[in-house]
């Protein structure tokens, strides 16, 4: 037999990008659809959202665990159930449908949703952001294709489906939440290009980011973090090694908003190490540090084999024990960005080093951020408030979370900035938004302005907040009867029909 | 001019009567004398153009033949990479790509077990026919009255005599005509004991898409059942989800013995037709596989077309975009005709074919020929003039559906003058 060549004989057309466009035709007749549903039947689909998201807050957590190989089960779970029935909780009071009447303005606002939403959504915590963003949308009356990291894409795939299915239970028409099984560059690209998209939402990294605001399409894309974390001689130390190693294990840091690097006063550094290691931090030796710069920086940047690994594995891998650590604690001389250390790292390893007082404290922490994480997050441990407020004027970050771990602090959970999944990093950080994604961001307001001179006198749209055109016309099912009976007597209707069709000699069938 | 490289001419009039002299005078006269002067030009998605340039919106798809609307991209990529490696084939030895079509077209029809392929719906017609005799041992096919399955010799038979009669072709013995929806008249037929088959289109088109009931429908497999006769589903029109279901016959919840496909299983690019049947009919292959042969019947070009317009419908994006399209139109039509009732008195329904019923004998006439006016171009249904044929394709979106809307609308007011002139002539 001659050898077999492995190329097909025929070629077939890329389906993928063909599908793509009818996903979005799909997901316009949707929010068509869906974008005149009135604030009750939304919050019925949500609800009914993010109790199905919630029960399955566990089978994913540990699912996204074995597919992606990163974080902790018993934290996703948390992530999960934040960002389903935590997110329903927060939300689910404050209409985003109903007109709002303002009298002393003379205005109405009419929410306006974006219409078809594309979300792209990372592997470092892939469920908790596909729930997230498809509640947001969905609150806000919007379609959603949901365009998982492909290393997720399994367990995000179902994510979509028990959303979507639970929202069609509840009334949602079908098409509303949709998935990109394959995600693939060119489909990805194809998708921010198209027209037919109405916002892109991106998580991801920088490249991800950076492309959805080159396609030409409005998008929210946010950079990524590197928070340094000052801890001056005010604090109470026991309680801040607390705060940054329940953090920094949180996940294993694979939230954008885990601590890169203490930067602790001199007068308290050594006491802080003591308590960090109480609070099980591995305190590294200088050979252990040198060894993790080495495992975990590479030429080709962070070793993304090591994004949200367990401490002892890290360490493991770098050549020595840290048995029952929750972080790597490793101290460094140099707070430059030349010292790889002090950059992000989604991993449980964190950088440590000393200040002299709280003006060198101001320039590490810019140092800092000097490469990567402007506009993200920093965290302060301090009661002083004119510190504080020095600080957040200093480092160009947007949240300043004072007194509070970063992983759930500057992402809302902890805090009251609103809990989100997705941060924005603002002008600084390459991002239209400068806040925790919220259901706002979702759509734009209508407004009706009337005359300000008090001769106009402004209307009475009390009572006429829900859509006052006739309610759409009867479903499918009950279209109208036929007129046209069937002929009774076959007979003459033949007659009949030789009659017409003499008068229309001429006609000519075209069936 | 019209330049087309291989032929041109100067001007409309000078293909009107080039046409008329070498094609067709009376379908040229015809359109001409309803007012409808278009020659397709140029066609994408759900337009077409006039060769003088205007654009109209397709809702007469031949019937769903242009389901995807015309020229759908994926469907001619996937036509022209099988020319680079196949051709019509030869017809006398098994084939890849047809068997993967059979295979594929079956798992679409459980029930079901041998796909006999041709080239256009009369031949399928043709080909259920002679297999349901095959396996009856009998002649005698039974039709509706207004049925229409084609124009070859045994389909044509079971159709309305003005297309049977003027070529000698009508064959009163051996085909009968029932009235629809007349389940006493039918069992009078299949109880003589010599009919071979009843044949019916599961929603008939050129009829003005009357809806049958279910239990009508079950009524006459029942007693296909009862006399041993084949019940055989013309799905040329109803089938390949213009329904909501893949085959219509799977929407009202009845297994015929035979169905026939054709119009949209080409994607509107390369012609082929499919008579699926059962075993019992196709038994003639064990007997004398070349006892029925075709050239193009089944080109293996067809085949590859057909596989990806079986894949496309599948699609859960498309399923979904059918039933919006349909719930779109039966929400906005019913709108527009509560508001017109006055010569628009109805709409027949089911996904996205419908049938508009207007206030006059002719009414369809003058309905399609207002639209025409405003860019829409959709046919009455030649043996109920009444009834406007408007058929969607199932890849509309939702702005485009929107303009049909729209204009539609806006042919209401001209549609009742044209309408109350007729009406006092
Ligand atoms: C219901 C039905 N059956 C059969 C046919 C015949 O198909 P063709 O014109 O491809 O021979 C048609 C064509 O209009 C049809 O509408």
């Amino acid at each position: 037999m001659p050898e077999q060549n492995s190329a097909p004989r025929m070629l077939t057309p890329d389906v993928a990008a063909a599908r793509a466009g009818q996903m979005l035709n799909t997901a316009r007749w949707a929010v068509d659809r869906f974008s005149k549903t009135d604030a009750q039947i939304v919050k019925a689909i949500v609800k009914a959202m993010a109790d199905a998201a919630f029960a399955k807050a566990g089978e994913y957590a540990e699912r996204a665990v074995r597919e992606t190989g990163y974080g902790r089960v018993e934290h996703k779970i948390i992530k999960n159930q934040g960002c389903s029935r935590g997110i329903y909780d927060k939300y689910a009071d404050l209409d985003f449908v109903t007109p709002r009447i303002d009298h002393a303005k003379k205005t109405v606002e009419l929410a306006r949703p974006a219409g078809v939403v594309f979300a792209l959504t990372p592997v470092t915590n892939p469920v908790a952001t596909v729930y997230f963003k498809t509640i947001l949308a969905i609150l806000t009356r919007n379609a959603i294709i949901v365009s998982p990291h492909p290393g997720a894409k399994k367990v995000c795939a179902d994510a979509v489906r028990t959303l979507s299915v639970a929202a069609q239970a509840a009334g949602a028409p079908p098409g509303l939440i949709q998935i990109v099984e394959e995600p693939t560059i060119p489909l990805i690209d194809h998708f921010m290009k198209s027209d037919e998209v109405d916002l892109i939402v991106a998580t991801g990294g920088p490249a991800v980011v950076k492309a959805a605001y080159r396609s030409g399409n409005p998008a929210i894309g946010v950079g990524s973090g590197n928070a340094p974390v000052l801890v001056d001689d005010t604090c109470d130390l026991r309680k801040t090694a607390q705060y940054i190693v329940g953090s920094k294990g949180f996940d294993n840091s694979v939230l954008c908003t885990n601590e890169s690097t203490i930067l602790a006063f001199e007068s308290v550094a050594d006491r802080l190490l003591q308590q960090l290691k109480q609070a099980k931090a591995h305190i590294c030796k200088p050979d252990e540090v040198k060894a993790l710069r080495k495992l975990l920086f590479t030429e080709k940047g962070f070793n993304v084999e090591m994004i949200g690994k367990d401490a002892s594995v890290i360490a493991e891998a770098a050549g020595f024990r840290a048995q029952n650590a929750e972080i790597l604690v490793a101290p460094v001389d140099l707070i430059q960005p030349e010292e790889p250390l002090v950059r992000e790292k989604l991993c449980p390893v964190l950088a440590f080093g000393r200040v002299a007082d709280f003006h060198q404290g101001l320039a590490a922490a810019r140092s800092v951020m000097r490469k990567s994480g402007k506009g993200h997050s920093a965290v302060i441990h301090s009661t002083d408030e004119r510190r504080i407020l020095a600080y957040a004027n200093a480092v160009p970050a947007l949240r300043i979370v004072v007194n509070v771990g970063c992983s759930l602090g500057a992402s809302g959970f902890e805090t009251n900035l609103g809990p989100s999944m997705t941060i924005g990093t603002g002008f600084a950080g390459g991002s239209s938004v400068g806040e925790n994604l919220k259901p706002d961001n979702f759509i734009n307001l209508a407004r009706i302005a009337y005359n300000s001179s008090a001769s106009e006198p402004f209307g009475v749209f009390e009572g006429l907040e829900r859509d006052t055109l006739p309610p759409p016309t009867p479903s499918i099912h009950t279209f109208p009867v036929s007129t046209v009976s069937a002929p009774e007597d076959g007979q003459d209707v033949r007659a009949e029909l030789r009659k017409l069709i003499q008068e229309e000699l001429k006609a000519i069938l075209v069936a | 001019m019209f330049d087309y490289s291989a032929f041109s001419f100067e001007d409309k009039e000078q293909l009107y009567a080039k046409a008329r002299a070498f094609w067709n005078p009376g379908k040229v006269d015809f359109w001409r004398g309803e007012g409808i002067d278009l020659v397709i030009d140029k066609r994408q998605g759900y337009y077409l153009y006039d060769i003088e340039g205007r654009r109209l919106i397709d809702l007469h798809i031949n019937g769903g033949t242009f389901n995807f609307g015309h020229r759908h991209p994926e469907l001619v990529e996937t036509l022209k990479l099988a020319l680079d490696h196949f051709d019509i084939g030869n017809h006398w030895f098994p084939s890849a790509a047809r068997t993967a079509f059979a295979e594929e077209f079956l798992k679409t029809a459980p029930g079901m077990d041998f796909c006999v392929f041709g080239a256009g719906g009369a031949e399928a017609v043709e080909l259920a026919i002679k297999s349901a005799r095959y396996a009856t041992k009998r002649r005698r096919i039974v039709s509706i009255i207004k049925g229409y399955h084609g124009h070859s010799g045994l389909s044509v038979a079971t159709g309305d005599a003005r297309f049977s009669k003027i070529f000698l072709a009508d064959r009163p013995e051996e085909f009968t005509q029932v009235p629809f929806r007349d389940l006493g008249a039918l069992e009078a037929e299949l109880k003589k004991g010599d009919v071979a088959a009843f044949i019916l289109e599961t929603i008939p088109a050129t009829y003005g898409f009357p809806m049958p009931s279910v239990e009508y429908l079950r009524g006459c497999v029942d007693l296909c059942r009862k006399y041993d006769v084949m019940y055989i589903a013309d799905e040329v029109q109803t089938g390949l989800m213009r329904t909501g279901h893949m085959w219509g016959w799977q929407a009202y919840g009845i297994q015929p013995d035979i169905f026939v496909s054709a119009k949209g299983i080409s994607g509107g690019i390369y012609p082929i037709s499919v008579a699926c049947m059962t075993e019992r009919c196709a038994a003639w292959q064990r007997e004398d596989g070349a006892a029925h042969i075709t050239t193009a019947g089944g080109s293996e070009l067809g085949c590859v077309v057909g596989l990806k317009v079986l894949e496309m419908l599948q699609r859960p994006e498309v399923v979904v975009n059918v039933h919006a399209v349909a719930q779109f139109f039966a929400e906005g039509l019913a709108e527009i005709q509560s508001r017109n009732s006055d010569i628009f008195g109805g709409i027949r329904q089911k996904g996205v074919i419908l049938g508009l019923e207007f206030e006059h004998p002719e009414g369809a006439v003058y309905a399609s020929r207002a639209l025409y006016e405003n860019g829409i171009w959709a046919i009455f249904s030649s043996l109920d003039k009444r009834v406007l044929q408007f058929k969607p394709g199932v890849l509309l979106d939702a702005p485009l559906c929107q303009e049909i809307l729209d204009r539609f609308n806006a042919a209401m007011p001209l549609l009742r003058q044209r309408l109350a002139k007729a009406s006092r002539n």
